[in-house]
């Protein structure tokens, strides 16, 4: 559990099974998160993405506002006929739930769960999974067959795939409530990723389609909590600990909370939610930030239920209140991200992927994160990574714009690539400050070109990372079958992400202290184009007040001492 | 002209004047804190503080306009040359071989020139420039158009270095009970508001007619006869 003083208890539980089981010792320092050459697990093959999922009891979100904590549905669908089966296949469940919800299909198929494209309605820009490259596994392009084991729809094996067929819209994983239902990646890859299908239990068509409600936090975590290839991997703000949050991680999603859904906050109608990083309100300040009793909400923003002014009626709540207008929520009630026991990557060197242990990948633990679980700091698949816990965010000015970095877009390689960068500026009133992850990985480039590359890393062939190791062959098939210019040279270049920090807001007891930032040293040091008391004076002002000072206070000295001197020169 | 001991510090001003030093200790307290100087308090601890203070003093001053402007004790504080100068030698020079102070108080200028200069200065200057530049400073949002006003810093700078003045005003002004006359002598009238002044035949017949209770007996001379100049 979380109980701090447990750890000290299983350190010594763990020197006992150390010594037993040829752990080293090294194994047992509690202190020691980053522990190289200590608690190295060496796991052989590849077994990714079979840990994802909510591991615990499958959560019935019910806010304070259900007063008796039960969901009232007004269709029972045990009991509806064409939920009874047979059924041996998603799409026939699909099927089944489309001849009701007649309308449902055509909705879902224009949402980006579905599409894996967005286009940014301010820059124009082309987005969304099935063109972008980030740094982490770079490319879901091309390698559909493993990473479309998130996509909402069944057998997306390839890039050319049936947008418009609704009968492979996945209804399931998104809707079904006990827990049983998963999802593999579409096509099995390299010989080495078999294990990733083992030993599942096959799925009961029949209950999971008759125990379907709207989306909790279980169906939205099982991918979302999981980006980037596991637990709180990407985002650093949502991870498995929000299946069942303690309040002082998440005041809203906890069960001693508020038990939100996910969907209370993303609200949507016709399967279209608020809330996508894409494109963000970096300052909500139109009707939503006035909430009334009843009222429509319509963004996922922080305002739309708190207003603009959401302190107390107080003298220190009107100070505080006075900050809205600049400083986003998050940037004071979110203190640190990855909380509650399980760390996010902040690192990734893609460099020394490919190392073999007789003649075939493997991988290695060694971070052991708060929940006392081991984190892998290699993989011969992706390289080496560096994890933190309790991370204090970057604070940078932020207008919600946000631009990426495409396969398209040729870059200065003297300098690291940023990924995805923003506009903002304290000039700007539409601008807030923000808190961000920053991600820094080291990852391939082409290097005649000056651009990103499409990796081939998933298939059964002979060229796919996954299982031949080999960059040169998987950046020239990655680039090949998406019609990409490949110069044929590649490189290693740094490059950036930055993760836009809105989950895991704590109490409101345990919101940053003033001083956190109202100070020289303090959390915005490098924001700038403002004044902020505490941290910003002309050093200029205080040689000119300590010149009054010390003036007044040595002219007085010096008059008292001539006086005193001078009147015992009489006596 | 005969000297009295008169009460000259009425019930209010003693008030206004111990109230007012404990505030103004409390704001330059926790105004250091915000500005960054030490950090004994948190940083909201001392805005509270700070801010509440200045309430505090708000309010004091707008009881002490009232107050000047009613009783006419604002006369107390006009600007005149007149003797001002043997108060500048005494300071600058005839204090160092022990001469007595060259300023009697009287009933209607219980300041010398010095004082009054530095005390009108004070209020007319000092305390109206921290006063405005600190509304200011707590108000920035009210007035700084939605985007960080480039006025805020001069805002800052102003509230910072009247206080610097202020804590200079102070050092000096403790210091000066301790010249021509012994620092409790200068102390007791603020706390029990008699002093020693001349009075014109005039005022005295006044004071023994109308107020008998502000002025003590002829012969009741419990302090030096050395003008008190703080």
């Amino acid at each position: 559990m979380r109980i701090p003083g447990n750890r000290g208890f299983f350190s010594v539980l763990l020197v006992l099974l150390g010594a037993f089981s040829q752990v080293p010792p090294t194994f047992a320092v509690p202190a020691a998160k980053d522990n190289p050459g200590g608690g190295k697990k060496l796991e052989l093959g590849i077994s990714e993405y079979t840990d994802i999922g909510n591991r615990g009891e499958v959560d019935n979100p019910v806010t304070e506002l259900d007063k008796d904590k039960q969901r009232k549905f007004t269709t029972d669908h045990t009991r509806l006929k064409e939920l009874q089966g047979p059924f041996s296949s998603g799409p026939e469940v699909t099927r089944a739930c489309l001849e009701c919800h007649n309308t449902a299909g055509h909705q879902f198929v224009k949402n980006k769960h579905w599409t894996w494209s967005y286009t940014n309605p301010v820059t124009g820009q082309k987005l969304g999974k099935s063109v972008l490259i980030n740094n982490f596994c770079t490319n879901a392009r091309g390698n559909e067959g493993m990473c479309a084991q998130c996509h909402a729809g069944y057998n997306m094996k390839d890039s050319n795939y049936d947008f418009t067929n609704e009968e492979n819209i996945d209804c399931l994983v998104c809707h079904e409530s006990t827990g049983t239902y998963y999802k593999t990646p579409p096509t099995k890859g390299n010989k080495a990723c078999s294990v990733m299908f083992e030993g599942k239990k096959p799925i009961d068509w029949v209950k999971v389609a008759q125990n379907v409600r709207l989306p909790a936090r279980s169906n939205c975590g099982t991918c979302h909590f999981f980006g980037g290839g596991g637990d709180n991997v990407k985002h650093g703000d949502l991870s498995s600990v929000l299946f069942h949050p303690p309040r002082d991680v998440d005041v809203h999603m906890s069960e001693d909370g508020e038990n939100f859904a996910c969907i209370i906050c993303h609200v949507g109608e016709g399967h279209e939610w608020a809330g996508s990083r894409y494109n963000m309100i970096a300052k909500d300040e139109k009707e939503h930030a006035k909430p009334k009793p009843g009222m429509e909400r319509e963004t996922a923003t922080c305002e739309s239920c708190h207003g603009d002014k959401p302190h107390p009626f107080s003298v220190k709540g009107l100070k505080l209140d006075d900050h809205v207008d600049r400083v986003a929520c998050e940037s004071c009630h979110i203190p640190a991200f990855a909380r509650g026991g399980v760390a996010t990557k902040m690192d990734w060197d893609w460099r020394t992927a490919g190392r073999l242990k007789n003649g075939e990948g493997y991988r290695e633990e060694g971070y052991q994160q708060g929940n006392g679980e081991w984190r892998h700091t290699y993989k011969s698949i992706k390289g080496s990574f560096k994890y933190a816990e309790n991370v204090v965010p970057e604070y940078r000015w932020f207008d919600g714009v946000m631009e990426y970095t495409t396969i398209d877009t040729r870059f200065d390689s003297s300098r690291p690539v940023e990924i995805n960068y923003f506009g903002g500026d304290a000039q700007d009133p539409d601008s807030r400050i923000w808190p961000f992850k920053r991600m820094h990985t080291v990852q391939p480039y082409d290097k005649g070109n000056n651009t990103l590359v499409y990796m081939h890393l998933w298939g059964d062939d002979d060229a796919a990372f996954w299982g031949n190791y080999d960059f040169s062959k998987a950046i020239e098939v990655g680039m090949e079958k998406n019609g990409i210019p490949y110069s044929g040279e590649f490189g290693f270049i740094d490059t950036y992400s930055w993760w836009p920090i809105n989950h895991m807001v704590a109490p409101k007891e345990q919101a940053l202290a003033c001083d956190e930032c109202h100070a020289k040293e303090g959390r915005l040091k490098e924001v700038k184009g403002f004044y902020m008391p505490g941290r910003d004076a002309p050093p200029w002002l205080d040689v000119l007040g300590l010149l009054m000072v010390v003036g007044s206070l040595g002219g007085v000295a010096g008059h008292g001492l001539l006086r005193f001197l001078l009147a015992r020169r009489k006596n | 002209m005969p000297s009295r001991s008169v009460k000259i510090f009425s019930g209010f001003e003693r008030f206004w004047h111990w109230t007012q030093m404990l505030l103004i200790f409390m704001l330059l307290f926790t105004g250091l804190r915000i500005h960054g100087v030490y950090g004994i308090i948190s940083f909201d601890q001392a805005v509270w503080l700070h801010t509440w203070s200045a309430l505090f003093l708000v309010a004091l001053w707008v009881f002490a306009v009232f107050w000047h402007l009613t009783t006419g004790a604002w006369r107390h504080y006009l600007p005149t040359t007149k003797g001002l100068w043997p108060v500048l030698r005494f300071y600058a020079w005839d204090i160092f071989r022990g001469k007595p102070h060259p300023y009697r108080k009287h009933f209607w200028r219980k300041h010398n020139p010095l004082q009054a200069l530095t005390y009108l200065g004070l209020k007319l200057f000092l305390f109206p420039a921290i006063w405005v530049s600190g509304l200011l400073y707590l108000t920035y949002n009210y007035w700084q158009d939605g985007v960080s006003s480039p006025w805020l810093p001069w805002v800052a700078v102003v509230h910072v270095l009247s206080a610097y003045a202020i804590a200079a005003f102070v050092i000096i002004h403790v210091y000066m009970l301790t010249t021509g006359g012994s620092f409790r002598h200068h102390v007791m009238p603020m706390i029990n508001g008699y002093d020693e002044v001349e009075l014109t035949p005039a005022e005295e017949a006044y004071l023994q007619q109308d107020e008998p209770g502000r002025i003590l007996g002829a012969s009741d001379h419990r302090h030096s006869s050395v003008e008190r100049n703080s």
